[in-house]
């Protein structure tokens, strides 16, 4: 089974004005930058997040503090898998207790992702709110999650993964459909 | 991932560097204020104690625990071994109970592998008489490269009765497949046999053995080798291999020392060293734990 590219969903710049977006509505829905941190989820919601920290940066003359989530320990499928996928470290070197915790994450999918990683902040200390940003949301929801910060809604089949790639990671920066071909 | 650790003698590189890679991601979850996370609810480990242990029991407990996995601790004392219950029978009871994971430390060599020869669960060796002892080792490399950043090309000095040793002949086995150097060190009726026949160079002077050590790993020196003649007295040996500050300059400058514990102060260790720098005794304890987890996480996790 083969995968092809069916369909581009942002290039380079594309993806660059919706973060710029994104940041820009974070701002504006937290009414600046105070009590405000963003946790990115292993592994492309970290690049991500950074970019829009970056990108507040510039707007506000604020920073935000950044941290990295590894969700392995909270996922609810470890038994069904039939391998043990490898944990990373968490390196969130905050207190997140009374902050305003923005999670960013690649894709939004069924859900559970997102369960796991409130799970997992939850037992660091008790935020004053979780907000969710996303670069897609592919649809498909399994649990009533639904996200603060949208990239682009994109309706997708379940035969179709989104592949987000980041500069970071694989050196380029675009989102694309792939389709699996028999 | 294996499915029983009854020893290091055949577990590759691979597979001792996803151990210590993901003991690092469970030393995270250990520095939280709350130290658990819910990896592997539901699951139940039993430990098996028919040798006396405080650390090594209580730390795969409160790695078990960290995953929300449940425990049983079953010391021999306080069994139906004291009445005479077979180490199968034991082991085969515990299982129809529905153990996941065996936890064993028994005072013969082989005991964890007749144990996992009669049970459908995961076994850990936590140490079989003079055999192997396998989470030490793992603990101590995790704790070498957490300080050296690497374990390849470190040269590692063992001190003591390597001969009776579980924790030196498990860290011999690991640290050759990572690609470390062992030297050995002690009385030469305290030496191993069959070192020679392995490579490895063993020392009667500490001295030498010292010499550009990276690690120097001191072991404990249990007291009734001296009613088996092995050793003339306690004083010789402390005057001849005890570790002191003076002694360890002959080591690289940021030697680590490390000990298995419990230590017998002013025998293996000058006492001024057990709790201070270079000495990383108690880090060993902490990432006991982690690595642990990390072992637990691996061969119970999927299936």
């Amino acid at each position: 089974m083969a995968l092809a590219e069916k369909a581009q969903i942002f290039d380079r710049d594309g993806m660059r004005r919706a973060l710029t977006r994104i940041a820009h509505e974070i701002i504006e829905r937290n009414k600046g930058t105070a009590g405000v941190v963003l946790i990115g989820i292993r592994r492309r919601g970290v690049p991500l997040a950074r970019r829009l920290a970056e990108r507040i940066r510039a707007i506000e003359g604020q920073g935000v503090e950044v941290g990295v989530l590894d969700i392995t320990l909270y996922r609810d499928d470890l038994d069904r898998l039939g391998y043990q996928p490898v944990v990373h470290q968490t390196e969130i070197p905050f207190p997140v207790t009374d902050k305003k915790v923005v999670v960013v994450d690649d894709v939004i999918y069924t859900g559970r992702t997102v369960r796991a990683a409130m799970d997992a902040i939850m037992d660091l200390g008790r935020p004053k709110a979780i907000q969710l940003a996303v670069l897609v949301d592919r649809g498909h929801r399994e649990l009533p999650i639904k996200p603060d910060y949208v990239g682009k809604n994109v309706p997708t089949s379940r035969r179709e993964i989104v592949a987000v790639q980041v500069e970071e990671i694989d050196g380029i920066d675009r989102v694309v459909i792939l389709e699996e071909r028999d | 991932m294996f499915k029983h650790l009854l020893g290091l003698r055949d577990v590759g590189r691979e597979e001792i560097l996803t151990v210590l890679d993901t003991a690092r991601g469970m030393k995270e979850v250990l520095g939280r204020r709350i130290k658990k996370v819910p990896t592997l609810r539901g699951r139940i480990v039993v430990l098996l104690f028919f040798e006396p242990s405080t650390r090594t029991r209580v730390s795969f407990e409160l790695a078990a625990k960290a995953l929300s996995a449940d425990t049983v601790s079953i010391t021999a004392a306080a069994s139906s071994v004291a009445k005479g219950e077979s180490l199968r029978d034991t082991v085969r009871t515990l299982t129809a109970m529905g153990a996941d994971m065996l936890v064993i430390r028994h005072p013969a060599s082989g005991a964890a592998e007749a144990a996992a020869r009669a049970t459908t669960a995961a076994v850990i060796n936590a140490g079989d008489g003079t055999h192997e002892h396998p989470t030490q080792a793992l603990l101590d490399l995790f704790t070498m490269r957490e300080a050296k950043g690497r374990l390849e090309g470190l040269t590692v000095t063992i001190v003591g009765d390597i001969r009776h040793s579980r924790v030196a002949r498990s860290n011999v086995w690991a640290l050759r497949a990572v690609g470390a150097e062992v030297r050995l060190a002690g009385p030469a009726t305290l030496l191993p046999p069959e070192a020679a026949a392995l490579g490895i160079p063993c020392y009667t002077t500490l001295e030498q053995a010292l010499e550009g050590a990276d690690v120097v790993m001191a072991l404990r020196l249990q007291l009734e080798r001296m009613r088996a003649n092995y050793l003339p007295s306690l004083r010789e040996y402390t005057r001849l291999y005890c570790i002191t500050r003076e002694r360890l300059r002959l080591a690289k400058p940021d030697v680590l020392l490390m000990h298995p514990g419990p230590v017998n102060r002013g025998v293996e260790l000058a006492p001024d060293l057990v709790e201070n720098a270079p000495s990383v005794i108690e880090e060993q304890v902490t990432n006991g734990v982690a690595v642990r987890m990390a072992l637990l996480y691996l061969m119970l996790g999927g299936e």
